[in-house]
């Protein structure tokens, strides 16, 4: 599903948190959200999401205005895994995985065996089935996090935006998640702090302060000038002995 | 089977389940009390009453059972589903374990209204005390609920705190102007009187409180019920819900809304009966599980035959004298509810 922002600006209270931001993600592409802390990736992400509504611009879900879709449209389009999203309930985490299901349900649409497939399916994929069954309390923020992923893969989205997915995460359940979202045919946007791991996605786009300063090819977007520039810090491009890829390596200007 | 089909039967089997034991508490109710009625006994008034059987029956023991006991066992069951069903509700939109039915400032306003009629003579005695409780439990709602949007609630995402908050600064104000009003012109008997009404009296129950009550706790858990997933996808907050397709803004008024418009009725039939609607539904939840589909039966069962089950106790339990009913359902409830506690804590390990 493609997904194309018109020079979107949100401001909260007079102040200004993104301006002018346009851009558009291809159906089935990866495109990773890179910036530092408080350049506007989450905000972004919400607006994208129609959890909070542009203060200028328009977001476009496959063609449509997303201000014309119902919520319960928008659910069945895009799900999104917040930064942070937590509950006191003792709910177990198949339930959790379950609310994925809610924007496809309704009095005359129970739940069915196709629901309960699309569950198991997303649990498999984050590596969770034999956790089904634990209380959320009992779980710890890595495997709370993969349930948030499964969730979000069991509304079945065109669209899946992802806010650090991979924080919380060992290095193997980062590189399977990251690896899963890319094989997904589902158009994804992901924000994220290892820029290495931006470099695995199909293009990037870079924020500061609000703005949309390069948008690209992961060369051309992490090019070491324009990292060094916004992050304040020295970046080059390295390969190992055995000819890897090229990859990102900082230290403090 | 056919989608509709699933629904109705899964409501059969849940109502195959719950109308026994609703049925077997009204007739407990109706039995017990200061003079035992014999079960028999109680069935040939039903039979006279409902079907003109004419059986031969003991017009003192009829009046007790027809006009007294039945009603009261009926009232008490619609008001402890209510309670609880709102409570339930209230938790869950308001993501705050503290919640009860009374959050929203409904009982402190019920008795200023209840006071300013019986105390302060407003209306010059042409008005009755449910009049004024419950015009008084919607002033306060109002109240809250015009603090809690003028504080920015239902936009942002401190919505729930800031409805909290509204709720205990409206309550702490109408408590007040209750507290005003008793200090400088009631005497002690009225003082004592209004204080008994308060903690739950259902004494003056009748059979037009039973068709306000029942119908009015049923359609207020048929409105809930309808939202029960909804209530479901506020886990995680308001944005996540909101994120499943929920609109979130409208299900907030319409639910709090329902909750508030039954409570302030219940209240204004028997006084504010503490209790039920905070820890029934965290009890239901210990046997339940926290989603709402199964929650909210369990709780309106569990609150109607708690409640039922109270005021049996009110009436027996000192011979010749009436509890309130929310001093019994205090002094049952806080140890069972820890019962439930220690064991549910056992039981997650
Ligand atoms: N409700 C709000 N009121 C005022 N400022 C806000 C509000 N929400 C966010 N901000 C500010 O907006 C800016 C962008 O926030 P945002 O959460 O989008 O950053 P981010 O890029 O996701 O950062 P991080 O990497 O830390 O997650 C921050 O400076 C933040 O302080
Ligand atoms: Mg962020």
């Amino acid at each position: 599903m493609k997904i194309e922002a018109r020079s979107l600006s949100y401001s909260i209270r007079g102040k200004l948190l993104l301006s002018d931001v346009s851009l558009t993600v291809q159906p089935g592409e990866t495109l990773a959200l890179v910036g530092p802390n408080g350049s506007g990736k989450s905000t972004l992400m919400r607006l994208l999401a129609g959890l909070a509504r542009p203060s200028q611009g328009e977001v476009l879900l496959a063609e449509k205005s997303l201000a014309r879709l119902t919520r319960r449209e928008v659910a069945q389009r895009t799900a999104i895994v917040e930064q942070q999203a937590d509950t006191a309930e003792r709910i177990t985490a198949r339930s959790v995985v379950e609310l994925g299901r809610t924007p496809w349900l309704s009095a005359l649409r129970p739940w069915s065996g196709e629901d309960s497939q699309h569950v198991e399916n997303a649990l498999k994929t984050v590596e969770m089935e034999g956790f089904a069954s634990r209380e959320w309390a009992t779980l710890s923020g890595g495997e709370r996090q993969r349930l948030h992923i499964a969730r979000a893969l069991a509304q079945r989205p065109g669209l899946l935006l992802l806010d650090e997915p991979t924080n919380h995460l060992d290095i193997h359940h980062q590189l399977s998640i990251l690896n899963c979202i890319r094989n997904l045919k589902v158009t994804t946007v992901v924000a994220l702090h290892d820029l290495n791991q931006a470099l695995m996605c199909d293009r990037v786009a870079v924020l500061s302060g609000g703005r949309l300063v390069a948008l690209g090819t992961p060369q051309q977007a992490l090019a070491p000038e324009m990292v060094s520039g916004i992050f304040g810090i020295k970046a080059r491009w390295v390969e190992d002995a055995e000819g890897s890829e090229p990859f990102l390596s900082f230290h403090l200007a | 089977m056919s989608a509709a089909a699933a629904i109705t039967w899964q409501g059969v089997k849940g109502a195959c389940l719950a109308l026994p034991v609703l049925i077997a508490a009204v007739l407990a109710g109706a039995m017990i009390g200061e003079t035992a009625l014999a079960p028999d006994l109680v069935l040939s008034v039903l039979a006279n009453k409902l079907a003109g059987a004419g059986l031969p029956v003991d017009p003192i023991d009829q009046g007790i059972i027809w006009s007294y006991r039945l009603p009261r066992a009926l009232v008490a069951g619609a008001c402890g589903a209510a309670l609880a069903v709102a409570g339930v509700v209230l938790q869950a939109l308001l993501r705050n374990a503290l919640a009860d039915p009374y959050i929203l400032g409904i009982s402190a306003g019920a008795s200023t209204g209840a006071v300013a009629v019986t105390i302060a003579g407003l209306g010059g005695g042409a008005l009755s005390l449910s009049f004024g409780a419950f015009n008084g439990a919607l002033l306060a709602f109002g109240f809250v609920a015009i603090l809690a949007r003028a504080a920015g609630a239902g936009g942002s995402r401190a919505a729930a705190a800031q409805i909290v908050l509204a709720g205990i600064a409206g309550s702490q104000l109408f408590n007040a102007l209750t507290a005003f009003i008793i200090a400088k012109s009631a005497n002690a008997d009225q003082a004592r009187g209004i204080m008994f009404w308060l903690m739950g009296n259902m004494s003056g129950v009748r059979w037009p409180d039973v068709w306000l009550a029942v119908p009015l706790a049923l359609a207020g858990w048929g409105v809930c019920r309808f939202h029960a997933r909804a209530l479901d996808a506020f886990t995680f907050g308001t944005d996540s819900a909101a994120s499943l397709g929920i609109p979130v803004r409208q299900v907030q008024v319409v639910l709090i809304f329902a909750t508030a418009l039954t409570t302030a009725v219940m209240v204004s039939i028997v006084g504010s009966i503490g209790f039920v609607g905070l820890v029934i539904p965290h009890a239901a939840r210990f046997l339940v599980g926290p989603g709402h589909r199964r929650l909210m039966p369990a709780a309106a069962l569990t609150g109607a035959v708690f409640l039922i089950g109270a005021d049996i106790v009110s009436r027996i339990i000192i011979p010749g004298q009436v509890l309130p009913i929310g001093v019994v359902t205090a002094l049952i409830g806080a140890p069972s509810f820890a019962v439930i506690l220690v064991r549910g804590r056992r039981a997650a390990r």
